[in-house]
């Protein structure tokens, strides 16, 4: 350990993965350190089931839940938009080579009480009983100018600047009801809280765009799942780390960031030894004095021997309550995988179900969501603190990471992770330094 | 699509070289009709100890090559070759460690689904062959269960310093079920015959090769590539 790299990377969640990849591609010399014996801290997947019961106190699991290993039960929820970020720097990275996905069956959006399919093109609108029929004509007629849509061609903006005007304006333009507006907003573009409906349009369209264009790579629904479960991620990028020639040590207790002239950060030490280096990129729970708290997140683990009523018995799924349904400032999200996924023994299904803390009685909060599943066999609540850093870490040259939010999927985790890197670095990733054509590792 | 094509359009192919390679992609069917080969695709993952030879066995195989001064794997871990075993096609997706075990730091995604795995030791080391068992107690924990497992004791040209016993090795390996070989990458030795004793050994018929559980069914994911809509993974995959 008593070397001097360029950076080194603490904890192995995948955001800290992700950078420590890149870092390593751009030519940087980086150690990764984490303080477990395993890979993923709060993104892992935890096998074997034995381990998750113990981890929240209960008592052993018995035997009907088959064989403990055959297990992965993620930590935190989320799902991969099939055109979005992440899969775009997994396929560029050649990460993608060491994973395999599934599509995740289908996405659900609650009103009134009950689910409904989101209806994603002018097909399933026309059959959605989200809408009535006049309302149906007038979202098709929406959708379509969504697809039609080019940022740069304003003749397809159609008397409309999505640049100055509002995302109210523009639903107002097609005459959309509340509620339409609701699932729009909520389970297309993907927005936490009603914020959006102030700002430009262009940001919801975009957002829509991404979601209908995630739905036509694969189809069924926009987003993807990992085989053995999220954890998976963060190895893989740890692995294109290590090719590009990163130092892994796991299990490796860190005491100290040393600081040198300025509060600039020098180096890193374990016990005895010092390592030395240039930058220290982490996620908050290394350093607890260079972050705040600003919110919480609740997470409830729920294992289940069966598929989610009104789902088409899907194997996985997802369904969003969007905030106005439920009386909330934040959605709550459900979300679904099974054995399918190698995530649970045969016949098992893990659901999570989260949102972003609003009262002192966090449980209580999703409730909406925990109804739907129907009978639970076990539940696991967790009630996460959410952080952000204090400064932007130039000064100190360390960059920290923000915790992971109550979305579902993983834009603002790509985003946290390229504003990282462009802060700590001074440019934005280039992917062309990766030689990731399929044969390059067959020279 | 039986070939599960490791991304999209025309990448993938087999590395040159190794002269036993088939480039074949597809059960071709020969003009009266008859079916003349079919492939099957397997993950198999490299173990040991730094230094024991794992590269330098891959580059042999797969290129026909050796380094005396082999540096410390980075930079390369994904190379596949072929082998032609009577009507089948047998094609390695091999997979080196990529220096992550040096400080016991290797992922366990490493060893997920695959179907076979070289544990590898060097046979002028003592301590390497510790490893090894360490190593294969670890496959026997927590990858597949079906998966195939040969024990590889490598640098047999120096079996004048050699330090752990054949019979040993062999022993070893009879107990937990293992195939073994003394290999070297230096002058071939055992090199094409110990894969070739492990595609011998692979289940060709079966789709469930792989998988860390048993959790079996319709188990297949897709590998992701640009612009296409998902092929279909090779882990798993087999012969139809
Ligand atoms: C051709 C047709 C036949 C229908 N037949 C029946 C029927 O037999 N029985 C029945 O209960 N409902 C009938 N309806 C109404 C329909 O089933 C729903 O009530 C209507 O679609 C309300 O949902 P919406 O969200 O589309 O309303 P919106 O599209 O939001 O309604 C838009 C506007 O149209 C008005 N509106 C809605 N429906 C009607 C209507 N039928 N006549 C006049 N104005 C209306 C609304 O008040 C509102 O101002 C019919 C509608 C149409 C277009
Ligand atoms: N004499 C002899 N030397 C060998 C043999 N195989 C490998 N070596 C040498 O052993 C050294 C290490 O070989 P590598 O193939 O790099 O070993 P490795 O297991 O991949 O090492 P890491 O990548 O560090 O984990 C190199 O100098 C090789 O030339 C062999 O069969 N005989
Ligand atoms: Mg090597």
């Amino acid at each position: 350990m008593d070397e001097e790299y360029d950076a080194i990377v603490l904890g192995t969640g995948l955001k800290e993965c992700i950078l420590s990849g890149m870092l390593s591609v751009s030519g940087k010399k980086v150690l990764h350190v984490d303080r477990n014996k395993y890979y993923g801290g709060e993104s892992a997947s935890i096998c074997p089931l034995e381990e998750l019961f113990s981890k929240f106190g209960a008592p052993p699991p018995d035997e009907s839940y088959g064989r403990g290993r055959d297990w992965n039960v993620d930590l935190i929820p989320k799902f991969l938009m099939a055109n979005g970020s992440l899969v775009k720097l997994l396929i560029h990275t050649g990460v993608t080579r060491y994973l395999e996905f599934k599509s995740v069956e289908g996405s659900y959006v609650y009103k009134g009480g009950k689910i409904s399919k989101v209806p994603v093109d002018q097909k399933e609108a026309l059959a959605s009983d989200l809408m009535g029929m006049f309302e149906k004509r007038r979202f098709r007629n929406f959708l379509i100018y969504v697809q039609d849509f080019t940022a740069d061609d304003p003749k397809t903006w159609k008397d409309f600047d999505p640049n100055t005007q509002n995302m109210q304006a523009l639903y107002d333009k097609f005459g959309l009801d509340k509620n339409t507006q609701d699932f729009t907003g909520h389970a297309l573009a993907l927005h936490r809280d009603d914020s959006y409906l102030n700002r430009p349009a262009i940001e919801t369209v975009n957002r829509i765009k991404l979601y209908s264009d995630s739905l036509a790579r694969y189809g069924k629904s926009p987003y993807l799942y990992p085989m053995y479960g999220l954890g998976e991620l963060p190895q893989g990028f740890a692995r294109l780390s290590a090719i590009y020639g990163g130092t892994y040590m796991l299990d490796k207790p860190i005491d100290e960031i040393v600081l040198g002239e300025g509060g600039k950060v020098v180096g890193v030490r374990s016990g005895t030894e010092v390592a030395k280096c240039k930058q220290v990129y982490c996620d908050p729970t290394y350093v607890p004095d260079r972050v705040k708290k600003t919110g919480q997140v609740i997470r409830c683990i729920c294992l289940m021997d069966h598929p989610i009523q009104n789902t088409k018995d899907a194997l996985s799924t997802q369904i969003i309550i969007p905030q106005k349904q439920v009386g909330r400032n934040s959605d709550i999200y459900v979300s679904l995988v099974s054995y399918t996924h190698q995530v649970a023994a045969k016949g098992w299904f893990v659901a999570m179900v989260s949102t972003t803390v609003e009262t002192d009685n966090p449980e209580a909060e999703i409730k909406p969501g925990i109804d739907l599943l129907g009978p639970i066999r076990q539940k696991f609540v967790s009630v996460s603190d959410y952080y952000e850093p204090t400064d932007d870490g130039l000064q100190s040259q360390m960059f920290i990471s923000q915790s992971y939010d109550a979305t579902t999927h993983f834009e603002t985790t790509c985003l946290d992770v390229l504003d990282i890197f462009k802060r700590g670095t001074g440019e934005e990733f280039d992917f062309s330094k990766i030689k990731h054509e399929l044969g390059d590792e067959e020279q | 699509m039986s070939s599960g094509a490791s991304g999209g359009g025309g990448g993938g192919g087999a590395a040159s070289g190794g002269g036993n390679s088939n480039h074949q992609r597809g059960a071709a069917q020969r003009p009266n009709g008859q079916t003349q080969n079919k492939i099957c695709q397997f993950k198999l993952v490299l173990l040991g100890e730094s230094a024991v030879g794992k590269s330098s066995l891959v580059l042999r195989f797969v290129k026909g090559q050796f380094h005396e001064y082999q540096e410390s794997t980075i930079g390369a871990a994904f190379l596949t070759q072929t082998i032609c075993l009577d009507d089948t096609t047998v094609k390695f997706e091999i997979w080196d460690t990529a220096g992550q075990e040096r400080y016991h730091s290797l992922a366990p995604m490493y060893y997920r689904g695959a179907q076979a795995a070289i544990v590898v030791y060097d046979i002028t080391n003592q301590d390497t062959f510790g490893r090894a068992k360490t190593w294969v107690k670890e496959l026997q924990r927590q990858a597949s269960p079906t998966i195939v497992i040969a024990l590889a004791g490598n640098k047999q040209d120096l079996a004048n310093k050699r330090m752990v016993e054949y019979e040993e090795a062999q022993a070893y390996a009879d107990e937990n079920g293992l195939l073994f070989m003394e290999t070297s990458a230096k002058t071939a030795m055992n090199v094409s015959e110990i894969f070739l004793a492990i595609a011998r050994k692979l289940p060709k018929n079966d789709q469930s090769g792989g998988g860390g559980g048993g959790a079996g069914g319709s188990s297949q994911g897709r590998r992701l590539a640009e612009g296409d809509s998902g092929s279909r993974g090779p882990a798993g995959a087999c012969c139809k």
